[in-house]
């Protein structure tokens, strides 16, 4: 492959393929990945940060591992993500609109989804439009499901992808964290406070 | 639930979950003179599987009785026939879609005949291990070895590895399950070797200690629910894309399908940590360059120490995985030969073909092959380099030459 494949804001293509057939490799145990570069995992967080304080409709994506208490852990990191949220409005302007939309489920959604109270994977462009959201992070959404809602997102919309994910990683996220616990979330709401007030929202 | 937390601890048979990496590649060997259908039983033994469905076919029968042994002396937690090949793979997925760590074991028709079922294990992301001991599939039928089954694994979605020998088979067998299960993977894997060939002679095999196993597998890392019959993969089996006409319903599919090819990519670095690369590679300065997959690369040894004793210089290039296919590594490997000489036990050269499609210059790319269960001398794959490199040989086995 002469030319290195980039994980970009879309719209992609019709069809965008997925990034590991082209190339893109997930991150080792304390690295993430921005666009499909491998980096430090701290250089993912301040990356990540930045991208919430920058988007005019910065939302989290809470799925099914994390919406329900099933063990400690996941009520732990549900905390965390609500923590996540009320940091990320905290530190935005009043022309900034965060969003909590939970992914509850993977089952297709006939005749139409209800783009304001929920994502699925199968349509998650409908979502994403809806509410013209332009920087979004993926937690606690089993890892297959994931990834087909982040390639269909780089497929249609241009929204930034960030996967939080509790396992390897999604590549095809713009940016990817892995072996997500409650404390990195934590930390990744530190990083947002640290930054307040030194990244202006996007114009476009 | 995690895997850790189990390590240095029993199992009802007194075995303790070991660390893997430390079982497979640290703990002591033990040299035993085994059939490779014995092989298969020793890994079962040490692999930590739940759930074991058999169906006799020529030539696996004996490796899925000796695995009902097993299941008798308690290692296994369940074991049943099954009604035919494609009952046992459908029964395959349910034990696995319940979170089960689930092996089978089939052999030429009956990989045939339980076809369908494989695109569907690798969509649902099930971690299924089958072993696929490679016959003939054609009327007449054959029982003897013949790797053209091996085809048609191939675009199914599953990882594909075929083994040279009982060894590669018991190490492949257990570490298969370390890299199928890897989160970012989930595939289910047709472990191949030819059979008889391998399942039936003896060789020397180093086993690993067997108050050891693998840890238990943990469904709850799979990057799907492992059982919920109202979201996917289940639901999409009941309610399926193909039932709905509209974009949504083939984008998501076609994403779907793309997501399972993706996995299969992630499995390289997974499987390269666990069986030192997708290929081997031997003299790859040689002009003569030998690339085989299976028994036929234990030929294509037996050939090169032949030509070595005439001076002519071989190399040798060992595929061991077939999927995901190690385009990379082979165009690296053969980037000086002058001459590819792919020697193949099947009819099509399917091989020869994928190598042609990965190489430039794929003129370089010729036989040997035989068929239906014939052998493959190391004097054939000998006549078939002298005629590339414009050596005069009398024919073989020609009837007046």
């Amino acid at each position: 492959m002469t030319v290195q494949y980039k994980v970009l804001p879309g719209p992609e293509h019709y069809l965008p393929p997925s990034a590991a057939s082209m190339g893109i490799r997930l991150p080792d145990p304390g690295q993430g990945h921005i666009n499909g570069r491998i980096v430090p995992e701290e250089e993912a967080m301040e990356a990540a940060a930045r991208q919430f304080l920058m988007a005019k409709v910065p939302t989290i994506f809470p799925g099914p591992l994390v919406l329900w208490a099933w063990n400690e852990k996941a009520a732990k990191k549900a905390t965390a993500i609500r923590h996540l949220y009320e940091t990320i409005k905290e530190c935005i302007t009043p022309s900034q609109k965060p969003m909590l939309i939970p992914m509850p489920d993977y089952r297709p959604k006939y005749p139409k989804i209800d783009p304001e109270v929920e994502i699925n994977p199968n349509h998650p462009n409908l979502t994403i439009w809806h509410n013209k959201i332009d920087a979004c992070m993926f937690v606690g959404v089993h890892c297959h499901q994931a990834n087909l809602s982040l390639k269909i997102i780089r497929g249609g919309t241009n929204c930034y992808t960030i996967a939080m994910c509790a396992q390897a990683g999604h590549e095809d996220a713009m940016l990817s964290f892995r072996d997500a616990t409650a404390d990195k979330i934590m930390r990744l709401a530190e990083w947002v406070r640290k930054l307040k007030g030194s990244v202006q929202p996007s114009e476009n | 639930m995690a895997t850790q937390s189990v390590i240095g601890t029993k199992n009802k048979k007194g075995q303790v979950f070991a660390d893997p990496w430390h079982m497979m590649n640290e703990a002591p060997r033990t040299p035993c003179f085994f059939t490779g259908s014995e092989v298969i039983k020793e890994a079962i033994r040490r692999a930590n599987v739940d759930v074991m469905i058999a169906y006799p076919i020529t030539p696996q029968s004996e490796a899925a009785a000796l695995i009902g042994e097993l299941f008798a002396e308690g290692y296994i937690g369940d074991y049943f026939r099954g009604e035919s090949e494609f009952a046992v793979m459908g029964q395959c997925a349910g034990a696995a879609f319940g979170g089960a760590r689930v092996f089978t074991t089939t052999a030429g028709p009956g990989t045939m005949r339980a076809m369908e079922n494989f695109p569907m294990w690798a969509g649902a992301r099930l971690p299924i291990q089958m072993i696929v001991t490679c016959r003939g599939i054609n009327s007449p039928l054959s029982i003897q070895p013949d790797t053209l089954e091996i085809s048609y694994l191939m675009n199914t979605g599953m990882l594909v590895w075929h083994a040279e020998s009982a060894q590669d088979f018991y190490d492949w067998m257990l570490k298969g399950f370390m890299v199928t299960e890897e989160p970012d993977v989930h595939l289910p894997l047709a472990l191949c070797c030819d059979g008889f060939f391998v399942t039936h002679t003896k060789d020397m095999v180093n086993l690993t200690p067997v108050d050891m196993c693998l840890p238990p597998y943990d469904p709850y890392r799979a990057p799907v629910p492992c059982m919920d019959m109202e979201c996917p993969p289940v639901r999409m089996m009941r309610d399926p894309f193909v039932m709905k006409s509209n974009y949504i319903s083939y984008a998501t599919h076609a994403s779907w399908q793309q997501e399972i090819w993706a996995a299969a990519e992630r499995s390289r670095k997974h499987t390269i940590a666990w069986l030192d690369g997708l290929i081997e590679v031997e003299n790859p300065d040689a002009d003569v360059l030998l690339v085989a997959s299976g028994t036929a690369v234990s030929q294509g040894r037996e050939a090169k120490v032949l030509l070595e004793e005439e001076g002519i210089e071989v190399g040798i290039v060992k595929i061991k995985v077939l999927r995901p296919w190690p385009h990379e590594e082979i165009r690296e490997a053969t980037k000086n030969a002058k001459h590819i000489i792919v020697p193949e036990f099947n009819v099509t050269g399917w091989l020869a073909k994928e190598i042609r499609a990965t190489i430039p210059n794929s003129e370089r790319v010729t036989g040997p092959r035989v068929c239906g269960g014939m052998t493959m001398p190391p004097e054939i794959i000998v006549e078939h380099i002298k005629g590339a490199l414009g050596i005069k040989v009398a024919a073989m086995a020609g009837r007046g030459s």
